[in-house]
């Protein structure tokens, strides 16, 4: 069995109690840390283990421990983003609500190697049962010291709040949550200055997601070197995958980083294959954001090797042929799905979710999400095509925040792979706007 | 629960609740306690008015205009009447996959209404939202704070008749 670092006990019964978590094996990262660890000892095993941030962008999360300043009292802040909104993502989701005392463990051991006294879960607002949740296991963990004041009389004291989103996509972005935080709407800022010298309040802040915080009491236990010799080259761990769509076990499923992309999708531990009397034809791999491939570039890549589940090997190719892990929002599509549709659905998304700060996202994904319409409604023309693509390439890198990317890429890489599809759109429009049509001309299925 | 009062005021609880929630953030920085305490307000009145976000600004002592910019930036806040239950179905990719489209036009059907409108017994609004975070359990719905997941149309007779007693 592979090593499961953050579902190993996630269906024991009661897990999301204090009792069992701790009967469990749970906070003694806790008492490790606080009682014979320096912060900067953790923030070195944190380096060493190599784990990326797993939000989405994978940043190495230690060297974005270490770019935290340290100005004489001002305080320092760590934020967990807890806002996950990006389609096809709900790994946070399921780990926050089977196992909320790994997520508070894992703050209280990265507060304390940050030196944060009051520390922020975001949790997007329509979790309100999840933050429930956590905040009955805050209660518990404070009852039994782990949290407050002169925490296990070690002098460390740390607060942990529970803030509510309100229902933005675009709070996800470190920036634009920071700004939530504070009261205000959620527009990114202008980077620099970046959070970890001007954050919230204006003082340093390290934003991390869930998944990436919950990996630092296995850390802490294990150290760095042990987790690194987990994975392959630089994906270093395992990741957690949340996969929907065709599959016959959609869910979430904690990997090793590397195994091929063909097994998990068809092995009966991982997603079992494609539901019954189907085929593979499509997949987005890491949260709606990322290139969209057909079957065949998904599974191998251009030299002929299979495709692992890996940061770099997902990435092989450059979007030419290649996508990113992203956020592990692993989204499967059999052929009975039409792509122009899934591709409308997202470019609605990113338009009702642009906040409307830079013109080229803000008029763009409109735009997009028109020309989109038109062509799946039957009404689009050849030139439409190329608009959108024109659209997608004047929007990207051109705004604040990656927003604007997350929303081209996906329209770009669809026209890339599947062109043929929004050329049928405007060729057979009576047989395109029936109810739950897919192309099923010429296709490469698996 | 859409009522509209002129005496706009958290009950007793929720204002203590109100307090507590300001009392977390740093000396000066109550304004962080804005979309909680939207959260609460909307808790009670069903949506957020002008009087309620008028009052949240006289809690957190801040100048109303700070409030409407906020509310209405976040999708969760209902600045119009609703019904009594607020279903939020997810429109997005991966609940589409799973036939949510069809489920949701069934749900549309029973009820009578369209997006966007409530029933006229008050009972029910429709709304369409963006992902919901539970895409491997789609389609997806939320009324309040419950996810309900796996949807069918049989799913939705037996939702809507429980929702119905209430």
């Amino acid at each position: 069995m592979p090593v499961k670092i953050l579902t190993e006990h996630i269906n024991v019964p009661g897990i999301d109690t204090f009792e069992v978590y701790r009967k469990m094996g749970g906070y003694t990262a806790v008492e490790k840390a606080l009682k014979k660890m320096t912060p900067e000892e953790i923030v070195e095993e944190v380096k060493k283990s190599g784990v990326r941030g797993r939000g989405g962008a994978g940043f190495p999360m230690g060297m974005k421990w270490s770019f935290l300043a340290k100005p004489e009292g001002v305080p320092r802040y760590l934020v967990c983003n807890a806002d996950e909104s990006e389609p096809g993502t709900f790994k946070d989701h399921y780990l926050m609500k089977n196992n909320p005392h790994l997520l508070i463990e894992g703050m209280i051991v990265s507060s304390f190697a940050l030196g944060a006294n009051k520390s922020f879960i975001y949790v997007r607002g329509e979790l309100m049962y999840v933050i429930h949740i956590l905040e009955k296991a805050i209660e518990e963990a404070k009852a039994a010291g782990f949290l407050g004041k002169n925490i296990l009389g070690t002098g460390y004291d740390l607060e942990l709040v529970v803030q509510p989103g309100g229902g933005a996509y675009i709070c996800g972005e470190e920036t634009a949550l920071l700004e939530s935080l504070e009261g205000k709407r959620g527009n990114p800022r202008n980077k620099p200055p970046f959070p970890a010298v001007k954050g919230l309040y204006q003082c340093p802040t390290v934003v991390n997601n869930v998944e990436s915080i919950a990996n630092t009491p296995w850390i802490v236990n294990n150290g760095g070197e042990a987790y690194a010799a987990l994975g392959v080259g630089r994906s270093t761990g395992t990741k957690l995958i949340s996969v929907s769509g065709h599959v016959n076990k959609p869910g979430v499923y904690e990997i090793p980083l590397g195994i091929t992309v063909e097994d998990f999708i068809y092995a009966d531990e991982w997603c079992g294959g494609i539901r019954p009397g189907h085929h593979l034809k499509a997949v987005v791999a890491g949260g709606s954001s990322v290139p969209i491939l057909p079957a065949n570039l998904i599974l191998t890549l251009a030299n002929g090797d299979k495709r692992l589940m890996t940061y770099e090997s997902l990435s092989d190719g450059g979007f030419a042929t290649g996508t990113m892990l992203g956020s592990g929002g692993f989204i499967v599509m059999d052929e009975t799905t039409c792509i122009v549709r899934n591709t409308l659905t997202f470019a609605r998304f990113y338009h009702h979710e642009s906040c409307g700060q830079c013109s080229p996202c803000r008029e763009g994904t409109g735009w997009m999400d028109k020309v989109l319409d038109r062509i799946e409604h039957g009404k689009g023309n050849m030139r439409d095509i190329d608009l959108l693509v024109d659209v997608a390439k004047k929007i990207e890198g051109n705004t604040i925040c990656p927003l604007g990317d997350a929303a081209a890429w996906p329209i770009a890489a669809a026209i890339r792979h599947f062109r043929h599809e929004f050329e049928w759109h405007v060729t057979h429009p009576l047989e395109a706007t029936k109810p739950g049509a897919a192309y099923r001309g010429e296709m490469e299925l698996v | 629960m859409t009522e509209t009062t002129h005496t706009v005021a958290f009950t007793t609880e929720r204002l203590a609740k109100a307090k507590e929630i300001i009392a977390r953030y740093p000396e000066g920085k109550q304004k962080s306690a804005l979309l909680p305490l939207l959260h609460l307000a909307q808790e009670q009145y069903g949506w957020v008015s002008p009087e309620v976000m008028d009052y949240v600004a006289g809690l957190l002592n801040i100048l109303p205009i700070e409030v409407y910019e906020v509310a209405s930036f976040y999708t969760m806040f209902h600045l119009d009447p609703v019904g009594k239950h607020v279903i939020e179905y997810c429109r997005t990719g991966p609940c589409c996959l799973m036939g949510g489209e069809d489920v949701y036009g069934y749900l549309k059907t029973k009820l009578g209404i369209n997006t966007g409108e409530t029933t006229p017994d008050g009972k029910f609004t429709i709304k369409e939202v963006e992902c919901l975070a539970a895409c491997g359990w789609g389609p997806v719905f939320q009324v309040r704070e419950k996810y309900y997941m796996n949807l069918t149309n049989d799913k939705i007779d037996e939702i809507i008749d429980e929702l119905s007693k209430d």
